[in-house]
Parts: structure tokens; C-alpha cells; sequence
């Protein structure tokens, strides 16, 4: 069995953190200079609450690696500088990360707008480029980076379908659509798409907005959303958008019958009591099959109980720390496979390999460097995200609840 | 979602119904009070003692935090919470004066120094609340009154009410008391207000015990009303700048209304035009009127 998931772990990490569990103790701890690991997270600014869970999957990473043998023997350190959620202070910090820091290899930060402008460091100085919240798929050219956020190449179009397939198989479909959405940048194409696949399967899109990102006035959105009187709502939004719509629009005596949210910080909406039955899109949650993987049982009581000690209000592993525990995978792997820190070595092992990561496997061979769109639909059910499409992926016993 | 042919979706600027006017109006006075509320103490200490306070800003913050963590952890209710919240903060507004006085801190450099507090104040409650939301969830966090089919939420109309009595009564206050009178004065003309015998050293201390105790009362209702992030310290800058500026400096009506006119201006483009254009608003207005009376600043 060991030797079986050995061999498995020189295509992913979570062999190789079975294989700590195992046999932590009898492996040698690592030694020599540390394999210098950079990359910057939004630590403070608007993106700054989701930012730490990612912060806490990456520090509980490092901490498993070093308990084991680290990278190729050695300790590694991950150098985190806080890009105070802004692109341009995001490229400038690669910039030193890669020059005057000299680490050996960066991972990516957290949110589309902010890995954009890492990713422009990275092709100009040719290095691996992994990241794990990439929502504009065909904007990344660079050859060099690998996505764990498996939205696949167009998840524009396969997204909402997805999710409009669910509502369709329910026993009252939706006939009609208000689709309102933040100017970020990812959520606003995605949420454009929505609406012309909603279009193209008959949903008749009632309203669509678009409001700035960082808006404050959640009132006059929740009247006009409550004016169209839609079956649905899609609410193109990050973080706590979601919980102050639903809460706006609860002020003025409405609900709307479906809410479906794109990238809500999922503790809070999971938690409101407004937020009962809204619906998501994930890529891990902890129920089986998922918590069936090895590598996902091991990680979800350590980043528990990480969390807990952060105060974080949702302390599971889910679609966001899910993604960043997968760009770890991704990296060990390929460091692992190739015994090399050289950047393109690793890149052209990625592409011809697929890796196993907690949140399936993930191959970087289509266009822009994606592989398939891995996201499943999700619902709040008594304060906790459940998978209730598609139906093989489903938590047990769960379905999409209807209004 | 079974239908085939599905139709375009509606422009955004469609005409809107009666109704959804009549809650933007509603929303955007609620929102204005706000505004109005949180532009009263920056307002005075910018018009009285020439100190642009952005401090203000983490002041108030903080003080919705401090609400949230005596309501949420402690369970003291928020109206207890602020009795206390107000009167600590008034001394912290004394005490920042005393730094400011000691270093001679003027006009400019106010900005600079009070931007550096701001960031500090920041790092501050992102240490002990961590960047994660935080929400103070109350049983009439969602509770509204009914005007025919209009909706008023209770809490935003309490802090606009709040909004209103503490700009006529600051109003009242700087126009008929001696130390209003001799703030005013001393705001004009130092040397002569001096020669007069005012105090303005005393005075000043009160005035910006009385800036931050207000900080502190925007505090507790951005914590009944909003979802907390310590970066929300930057979110209201812009807009309550523009109204302090479109209000008139240490004008504390002129606050309040100044905070309705962009409240309800942004409420109705998002109703009528789209959301997205909202923020242009207020700093549209402003520029108008600084074109039209450049004189405010």
C-alpha cells in the first residue's frame, strides 16, 4: 500500500502527505538552506477576509512540508508580503520578490485583478507562475501559468450552465432571471456570460446591473432587484456582497424565492440566517466523496483548527482553501517529479502531467493552460455549504432544495 | 428555464415604477443621514481648528467594533454600549488634540499625520478583529416601518434621526453659547478672539473631545447598520469629503443636508440610470459647486 501510494506521490502531493502521516517520525527532517518560496497576499485592504483563509492554507502547507522532508530535503520558507488587495503594489512586490529577495520559486496571490499583475512579473523574468483564483482564463497568455482554480478555459459559458442545469432540474424551474454584479473584474465576466446563457436557454434575464465594486448603498440595488420580482437572482458578487443584498432586500419585506452568489466569503453567508438555501459554485466541500481523499482527511482538522484560532467564522475547508491547498500540491508535485527548482523544467513537467490534488485531478494541457471545469453547484443547507449538483458529486443524501 | 427564444434583457435606464422611486428617495436619505453624520465631526474640526482629521474615519470604525465586540461577545446592548462608547471617546479626542498641539501639527501636515494615525488604527483593529467581516447581528437588525408600500429601515432611520438632532443642536450650540461664539471667532481671527479673551486652547480640547465623541456615535450605528472590515476605515472618505466641502466647513446643517443631496442624487442614478455611475455623483456635485462657488475650502 505504501510503496503503491509512493509511486502515486510523483504525480501529487497528497500521497506525499499520507506519506507523512505514516511514517512522519522516520523521516528525516530537512536540512540545508531553505527552498525560498514567494508570493503576496491581500493581508489588508477589501480582498484582505478571504486573503487569510488562503493565508492559513498556505501557512499549514509549509508546516506539513517541513514536519515531513520538505522540498528535495530542504526546509521551505514562503516569504508573504501583504499587497494591501492592489494590483500595482502586487507587481511591484514580484518585482522584489524575484530580484532582491532572490526566492526560488513564487506562487501567485488571491483574486483575478492582483495575479494578473503578478502574472506580467513572472513572463518577464520566466518563472513558474502557480495560482489558485483566476476567474478570466482567457486572459492569461503567459506559457508559464498553471490555475488550480478549475473554472476550465470558459467559465463564462460552462459555469452558468452549470448552474441553470441544476435549476432546471428542479420541480419549479425558473422562468425568469435579475442578474446583478460587481465591476470586479472576474465577477463581471462571468456574470456577462450568465446572462447570455440564460438568454440562449430561455431564462428571461428581467434586470441586469452592474455597481462598483466597494459600493455602499445596498438599499436602491435591493429595490430594483425586489421592482423586476425575478425567480431567480444572480448576485455577480465577492465577499460579503451577497450577506448586504440579501439584507437590503430583507428591509424592504422581500426574499427573493432563489439567490445564487459567485464568490461569497462563505462563512458569513453560510451563517446568515438571510442566507438559508443560497447557492454557490464550489470545487471542495467537506463532505464525501471529497473528504474520502487522504490527503483532504488529514488537512481538514489541522486548517480547522488554524482557523478557529484566527477567529475565522467558517472554519472548513472549502472552494477558496480548497484551490489554495491545490497551487501547493501543484508545486510540491512538480518539485518532487523533476528533483529541480528550475522554472522551465517544472513548467514543461506540468504540462505533460496531470496532478492530484484534494480537489481532484488537474491537468494544465488546454487552451490558456486550463483543464476542465471542475465546479459544482452548492447550497446552504442548516448553516453549512452542501454540493447538490451535479448528482454523482452530491453531499449524501443531499439535493437542490427548491424555494 | 424550460421556454425556448428567450428575450434580449431589458436596458438598465428602463422608466422605473412609482414605487422603486419612492424607496430610492427613501434609501438615499437614509444613506445621506449617514453621511451627514459622519461628515459632522470632520466638518468642525476642519472649519473650527483647521485640522483635516482623517482619524475621524478610524475613529468611527473603531468605535463600531467596540460596539460590535461589547454587543456580539459580551452581550451589553448597543445603546448601553455607546453610553460608554461616546464619553471614552471624548477623551480620546482631547488627548489627540493635546499630540496635535504639542507638535504644532497645521493644516497640511494634518492631513499627513492624521492619515498616518488612520493607517496605524487600522493595523491596529485588523490585529485584534482580524480582516475577517464581522457582523453584529441584532433582533432588529432587519426591522423596518411601513409607508404604504414603501419600507423605511428602523436603524438607518435612527441614525439619520440621530444625524439631524446632533446637526441642529451642534448648530444651536456654536451660534448662541459664549463657546461656540468664541470657537467661531477664534476660527476667523485668532489675534482679535484673543485679545477678546478667548481661550482658544480650552476651547479647542472641548471641540475635539466633541468631533471624536460624534466619531464614536456614527460608530455605533455603522455597527448596527454595516458589515465590518477593517479596511471600511477608507470606503466613506470620498464621499463624506465631498460633503464637508458641498456642506460648508463647520456648518453642521449644511452637513446633514449636503449629505441628503448626494444620499438621494446616488439612490436615484442607481435607480435610473445604473449603479455603476452612482459614485460619479458625488464628486460631480462637488466640482459644480466648487466651479460655482469656489470659495467653500
Amino acid at each position: 500500500m505504501l510503496v503503491r501510494l509512493l509511486t502515486l506521490g510523483t504525480h501529487g502531493a497528497l500521497a506525499g502527505l499520507v506519506l507523512f502521516a505514516l511514517a512522519g517520525a522516520a523521516l528525516a527532517a530537512p536540512s540545508g538552506p531553505p527552498i525560498r518560496i514567494g508570493g503576496t497576499l491581500a493581508l489588508t485592504g477589501p480582498l484582505a477576509p478571504t486573503a487569510l483563509l488562503h493565508k492559513i492554507a498556505g501557512e499549514i502547507y509549509v508546516e506539513e512540508l517541513n514536519r515531513g522532508n520538505g522540498l528535495l530535503g530542504r526546509p521551505v520558507e514562503w516569504v508573504l508580503l501583504d499587497d494591501q488587495s492592489k494590483p500595482d503594489v502586487t507587481r511591484s512586490l514580484y518585482e522584489k520578490l524575484i530580484t532582491v529577495d532572490k526566492v526560488d520559486l513564487i506562487i501567485g496571490p488571491y483574486a483575478t485583478s492582483g495575479i494578473l499583475a503578478g502574472m506580467g512579473v513572472a513572463q518577464r523574468y520566466q518563472k513558474l507562475y502557480v495560482h489558485h483564483s483566476f476567474g478570466m482564463p482567457h486572459l492569461a497568455k503567459y506559457e508559464m501559468h498553471f490555475p488550480t482554480a478549475a473554472f476550465g478555459p470558459e467559465p463564462q459559458r460552462t459555469m452558468p450552465t452549470t448552474v441553470f442545469e441544476a435549476l432546471a432540474a428542479t420541480t419549479n424551474p425558473p422562468k425568469t432571471i435579475a442578474i446583478v454584479t460587481s465591476k470586479f473584474p472576474s465577477a463581471q465576466y462571468q456574470s456577462n456570460g450568465a446572462r447570455e446563457v440564460a438568454e440562449k436557454r430561455g431564462l428571461k434575464v428581467v434586470l441586469y446591473l452592474e455597481y462598483e465594486f466597494g459600493t455602499r448603498d445596498w438599499g436602491s440595488l435591493a429595490a430594483r432587484v425586489k421592482d423586476a420580482n425575478p425567480d431567480v437572482v444572480w448576485i455577480g458578487a465577492l465577499g460579503l456582497d451577497g450577506n448586504q443584498m440579501l439584507e437590503a432586500m430583507k428591509k424592504l419585506d422581500y426574499t427573493p424565492p432563489r439567490h445564487f452568489h459567485l464568490f461569497p466569503a462563505p462563512g458569513p453567508l453560510a451563517l446568515a440566517p438571510d442566507g438559508k438555501q443560497a447557492l454557490s459554485v464550489t470545487v471542495f466541500e467537506e463532505h464525501p466523496p471529497f473528504t474520502s481523499n487522504p490527503g483532504a482527511a488529514k488537512l481538514i482538522p489541522l486548517f480547522r483548527e488554524r482557523a478557529t484560532k484566527a477567529n475565522v467564522p467558517y472554519p472548513y475547508i472549502e472552494t477558496q482553501v480548497a484551490g489554495s491547498l491545490a497551487a501547493w500540491q501543484v508545486l510540491e508535485a512538480a518539485v518532487t517529479a523533476t528533483k529541480s527548482l528550475d522554472d522551465k523544467t517544472l513548467g514543461q513537467w506540468l504540462r505533460k502531467n496531470r496532478v492530484d490534488t484534494i480537489i481532484g485531478k488537474l491537468r494544465f494541457d488546454g487552451p490558456n493552460n486550463y483543464g476542465d471545469d471542475l465546479f459544482k453547484v452548492k447550497q446552504v443547507q442548516d448553516g453549512k455549504w452542501v454540493i447538490v449538483w451535479p448528482r454523482e458529486s452530491a453531499a449524501p443524501g443531499a439535493r437542490l432544495l427548491p424555494p | 428555464m424550460g421556454g425556448l427564444g428567450g428575450a434580449r434583457s431589458p436596458p438598465s435606464w428602463l422608466v422605473p415604477s412609482a414605487t422603486l422611486l419612492g424607496q430610492s428617495v427613501v434609501s438615499g436619505l437614509l444613506a445621506g443621514g449617514l453621511y451627514g453624520l459622519l461628515a459632522l465631526g470632520l466638518s468642525l474640526s476642519w472649519g473650527l481648528l483647521r485640522l483635516v482629521n482623517l482619524t475621524h474615519f478610524a475613529l468611527a470604525l473603531l468605535g463600531a467594533y467596540l460596539t460590535y465586540q461589547l454587543g456580539h461577545v459580551l452581550h451589553v446592548s448597543p445603546w448601553l454600549a455607546a453610553a460608554a462608547i461616546v464619553p471614552a471617546f471624548f477623551v480620546l479626542g482631547v488627548g489627540l488634540h493635546a499630540v496635535f498641539a504639542y507638535f504644532r501639527v497645521a493644516e497640511f501636515a494634518s492631513l499627513l499625520v492624521t492619515f498616518g494615525l488612520a493607517v496605524i488604527l487600522e493595523s491596529v483593529i485588523q490585529w485584534f478583529w482580524t480582516a475577517d467581516y464581522r457582523r453584529y447581528e441584532t433582533a432588529y437588525s432587519t426591522a423596518s416601518l411601513r409607508l404604504g408600500p414603501l419600507f423605511v429601515p428602523t436603524l438607518e432611520l435612527l441614525a439619520c434621526l440621530t444625524a439631524a438632532a446632533l446637526a441642529f443642536a451642534t448648530w444651536a450650540w456654536l451660534r448662541w453659547s459664549y463657546v461656540g461664539k468664541a470657537l467661531r471667532a477664534s476660527a476667523e481671527d485668532p489675534a482679535i478672539a484673543a485679545a477678546f479673551g478667548v481661550n482658544h486652547r480650552a476651547q479647542a480640547f472641548l471641540l475635539s473631545g466633541v468631533s471624536a465623541a460624534y466619531a464614536g456615535i456614527a460608530g455605533v450605528y455603522i455597527a448596527l447598520i454595516a458589515t465590518l472590515a477593517p479596511s471600511q476605515i477608507w470606503a466613506w472618505l470620498g464621499v463624506v469629503f465631498a460633503v464637508v466641502i458641498i456642506g460648508g466647513l463647520a456648518n453642521p446643517i449644511g452637513a446633514l443636508l449636503a449629505g441628503f443631496l448626494i444620499g438621494v442624487s446616488e439612490s436615484l442614478t442607481m435607480a435610473l440610470v445604473t449603479p455603476a455611475w452612482a459614485p460619479l455623483v458625488s464628486f460631480s456635485i462637488l466640482i459644480v459647486i466648487l466651479v460655482l462657488r469656489p470659495g467653500r475650502v
